[in-house]
C-alpha cells in the first residue's frame, strides 16, 4: 500500500545542510501495525510527515496505493490527506473553541459532506472511542487521554487507510497512554494500518513490526515471529 | 466547504475573539456611521436650501440692495460695499416694464404680537397683495392684503396658521384686532400652513402692508423685491429693465443685484454637493482606518492560529478552503460592522434630529451604498493578505506553531 524508495529529505539551515532522511526504503502493507523508535533527531517525525503527505521528500519516490505522490499538486495532496490519512499528534491539536463533537466533525466538513450524513458518523465514532457523554465538552474540559481519543476519532472519521501517530502518548500518563494505544490497536484489528512513533519501549514493543531509526536511516526492521525484513 | 459550515466556523472564530473583534466592529461601524451622518447632514442642508429657493416659484427674480460680485458660475451672495437702500419708489418704478408681470417689495423685521394678554415675538413681513401669487401661497381663511396704493399704510394683517392657533385657539380670528409693536392691526386673513418663506416658517408669520411695516420698523428701505417675469423667456429682459431702471433712479450707479432662481439654485447645489463630498471624504478616512485595523487584527489572528492552520491542512483542508475561511471571517467582521454602522448612523442622526430639530438629515443613497460597499470591499481586500498568508503556510511548520 505504501512504498518508499530512496527517500531523502535535506533541510537547508543557513549554509548548512541537514540530512534528516538518508536513502530510506520502506514498504507498508495494508493492515500492518508498526512502531518507529530511535533517538531524538533521527528523522522519525520527518518520515511520518512525508508518509502523511504533509512534507515532500527532496528526492526519491513515494507510492500510495500505487500512485506516485511526489509529482502531484497541493490541491490533490490535500484531497489524499483528507481521504486516506489520519494524523494523531503529541499535542492533540484540537481546536479550543469547538466542542469534542465539532472537532471530530471537522474533516467531514472539509470534505463537504452534508450535515445529515455527518451527524450519525460523529455519534458512531464517539461511541467507539467511549466519549458519548463528552460530545459537547470543549477540549479544556477534557483530560489529556480524553483529548487524544477525540483526536483519534477525528483522524479516523473519514475512514482513512492509515493512521499516523507521532508520539501520541508523549503527553499522557501511563494509564491513559495505554488506553490510547489500546484504542488504536482495536482500530488496527478492524483493518486500519497503524504507525506509531514513540520513545516508550513498552509501547513500541507492542507493535507487530518494529522499525528503528538512527541518523535518518532505518537500521532495524523486525517483524513478529522473528521474521527479519530489511 | 458548504456555505453554512463556512459561516458557522468563521463566526465561531470571531465570537471567540471577543473584545478584540468587538473593537473592530465598532471601528468599522463608526466609519460607516460617520459617512452616513456627515453626508446626511450635507445632503440635508442642500435639500433645505434648494427647497427654499424652489419654493420661491418660477420666473422669479430677486432684487437685493448692494452690488454682488458676479462670477462665471453665477451670482454669489457676497455683498459689496455699503449699498444704497432700495426704496418703495424703486419698486413702483418697475411697474412700467412689459416683461414684468408681478412684483412684491419685501420688508422684514420682528415685533411682538399680542392679543388679549397673550403675546410673543414673531417675524413680520411687509409686502403687497401680489406677494400671494408670487409665492404661490394659499389662504386658509379670509383674504390676503388688499390691492391698491402700496405706499399707503393700512392697519390690516394676515397671520400664519400657528400664530392663529396660539393667539386665538379655536375661536374666529377674522376681524379681531391684535397689537403689533405699538400699533393695532385687524386680522383679515389666515394663511394656509403649506409653504415656506426664506428661512421662515409661513406658519408663524405676520404679514402687513409694506408701508405699515416701514412705519412699524421706522425704516424706508426694502429688504428685497421679488419680481415675477411674464415668462421664462422674458427673464433676461426683466433683469435688464430692473438694472437700468434702478440705476437711473440711483444716479447712474448700478448698486443692486438681481439674481435669478436658476443661478442661485445652481450655485447652492454646487456648494452643497461639494460640501457633502468633502464630509463624506473625511468620514471615509475613518473607514479606511477601520479597514487597516481589520487587516491588523486578521494578521494577528492568522499568526495566533498558525497551529490551527497546520491542523486544518493535516486533516485535508485545501489551501483554497483555508483562505476562504479567513476571508469569510474578515468579510463577516466588516459586514457586521457595516450593518452596525447603518444602525448607528441612522440612530445617531435621529438623535441629532431630536436634539437639534433645525438640522435636516437626508443621507444620500449613494453615500450609504458607498459606505457599505467600502466596508465590504475593505473586508475583502484587507482580508485577502492574511488569508493568503494562512493558505500558503507550510503545514509541518504550522503544526509546530510557526
Ligand atoms: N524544518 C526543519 N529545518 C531544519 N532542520 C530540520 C527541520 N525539521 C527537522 N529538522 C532536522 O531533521 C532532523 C530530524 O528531525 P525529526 O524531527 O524528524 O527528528 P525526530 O526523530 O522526530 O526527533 P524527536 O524524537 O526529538 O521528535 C533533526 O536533526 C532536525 O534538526
Ligand atoms: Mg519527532
Amino acid at each position: 500500500m505504501i512504498h518508499l524508495e530512496k527517500i531523502n529529505r535535506i533541510f537547508q539551515v543557513g549554509d548548512q545542510q541537514v540530512r534528516a532522511l538518508n536513502d530510506v526504503d520502506l514498504t507498508i502493507r495494508s493492515g500492518e501495525y508498526l512502531s518507529i523508535m530511535g533517538p531524538s533527531g533521527s528523522g522519525k517525525s520527518t518520515l511520518l510527515n512525508i508518509l502523511g503527505l504533509l512534507d515532500q521528500p527532496s528526492s526519491g519516490t513515494y507510492q500510495l496505493d500505487g500512485r506516485e505522490t511526489t509529482q502531484i499538486d497541493d490541491e490533490q495532496l490535500a484531497r489524499l490527506r483528507g481521504r486516506k490519512i489520519g494524523f494523531v499528534f503529541q499535542f492533540f491539536h484540537l481546536i479550543g473553541r469547538l466542542s469534542a463533537a465539532e472537532n471530530i466533525e471537522l474533516p467531514l466538513i472539509l470534505a463537504e459532506e452534508a450535515p445529515a450524513v455527518r451527524k450519525p458518523k460523529v455519534q458512531e465514532i464517539l461511541h467507539k472511542v467511549g466519549l458519548e457523554d463528552r460530545a459537547e465538552h470543549r477540549p479544556d474540559q477534557l483530560s489529556g487521554g480524553q483529548r487524544q481519543r477525540v483526536a483519534i476519532a477525528r483522524a479516523t472519521i473519514t475512514r482513512p487507510d492509515v493512521l499516523l501517530a507521532d508520539e501520541p502518548t508523549g503527553n499522557l500518563d501511563s494509564v491513559s497512554g495505554a488506553e490510547v494505544i489500546q484504542l488504536m490497536e482495536t482500530m488496527n484489528d478492524s483493518g486500519l494500518t497503524v504507525l506509531v512513533v514513540t520513545h516508550d519501549p513498552i509501547i513500541g514493543d507492542r507493535a507487530r513490526r518494529k522499525i528503528k531509526m538512527i541518523d535518518g536511516a532505518i537500521v532495524a526492521d523486525t517483524q513478529e515471529r522473528g521474521d527479519e525484513d530489511t | 466547504m458548504r456555505t453554512l459550515d463556512l459561516l458557522q466556523l468563521a463566526s465561531g472564530a470571531l465570537l471567540r475573539r471577543g473584545a478584540r473583534a468587538g473593537m473592530l466592529l465598532l471601528a468599522m461601524a463608526i466609519g460607516v456611521a460617520a459617512v452616513i451622518v456627515l453626508t446626511g447632514l450635507g445632503e440635508g442642508a442642500r435639500r433645505y436650501v434648494t427647497g427654499e429657493f424652489s419654493s420661491l416659484g418660477t420666473h422669479l427674480l430677486i432684487v437685493l440692495p448692494g452690488r454682488a460680485e458676479t462670477t462665471g458660475a453665477g451670482a454669489t451672495l457676497i455683498a459689496g460695499e455699503t449699498p444704497r437702500d432700495l426704496t418703495l419708489d424703486d419698486a413702483l418704478a418697475l411697474r412700467r416694464s412689459p416683461a414684468i408681470e408681478k412684483y412684491a417689495p419685501l420688508v422684514v423685521g420682528s415685533a411682538s404680537v399680542s392679543y388679549l394678554g397673550l403675546d410673543r415675538e414673531v417675524p413680520v413681513l411687509g409686502s403687497t397683495s401680489e406677494l400671494l401669487a408670487v409665492r404661490n401661497w394659499e389662504m386658509a381663511q379670509g383674504r390676503f392684503l388688499p390691492a391698491g396704493d402700496i405706499d399707503r399704510p393700512q392697519s390690516v394683517a394676515v397671520i400664519g396658521a400657528k400664530i392663529k392657533r396660539e393667539l386665538f385657539a379655536n375661536t374666529n380670528a377674522l376681524g379681531k384686532w391684535l397689537r403689533l409693536g405699538d400699533r393695532r392691526f385687524r386680522v383679515i386673513g389666515v394663511l394656509s400652513s403649506e409653504g415656506r418663506a426664506i428661512g421662515i416658517d409661513v406658519e408663524e408669520l405676520v404679514i402687513v402692508p409694506v408701508a405699515s411695516a416701514q412705519m412699524l420698523f421706522n425704516s424706508a428701505s426694502l429688504f428685497r423685491i421679488l419680481v415675477q417675469a411674464r415668462s421664462r423667456d422674458e427673464m433676461p429682459a426683466a433683469k435688464k429693465f430692473i438694472l437700468e431702471t434702478v440705476a437711473r433712479r440711483h444716479q447712474g450707479e448700478e448698486d443692486i443685484t438681481v439674481i435669478t432662481q436658476d443661478a442661485v439654485l445652481k450655485t447652492f447645489d454646487a456648494i452643497f454637493v461639494a460640501l457633502t463630498m468633502t464630509l463624506g471624504g473625511i468620514a471615509a478616512v475613518s473607514l479606511l482606518v477601520a479597514g487597516i485595523l481589520v487587516m491588523n487584527v486578521m494578521l494577528v489572528a492568522v499568526t495566533q492560529r498558525t497551529a490551527e492552520v497546520g491542523l486544518l491542512k493535516a486533516i485535508g483542508a485545501r489551501s483554497r478552503q483555508v483562505q476562504r475561511l479567513f476571508l469569510t471571517e474578515a468579510l463577516l467582521l466588516s459586514f457586521t460592522g457595516g450593518l452596525l454602522g447603518l444602525v448607528l448612523g441612522y440612530g445617531g442622526a435621529w438623535f441629532l434630529g431630536i436634539v437639534y430639530p433645525a438640522l435636516t438629515f437626508m443621507p444620500p443613497w449613494w453615500a450609504v451604498a458607498a459606505a457599505m460597499v467600502t466596508a465590504l470591499f475593505s473586508g475583502l481586500f484587507i482580508g485577502l493578505l492574511p488569508a493568503r498568508r494562512a493558505a500558503r503556510m507550510d503545514p509541518v511548520q504550522a503544526l509546530r506553531g510557526g
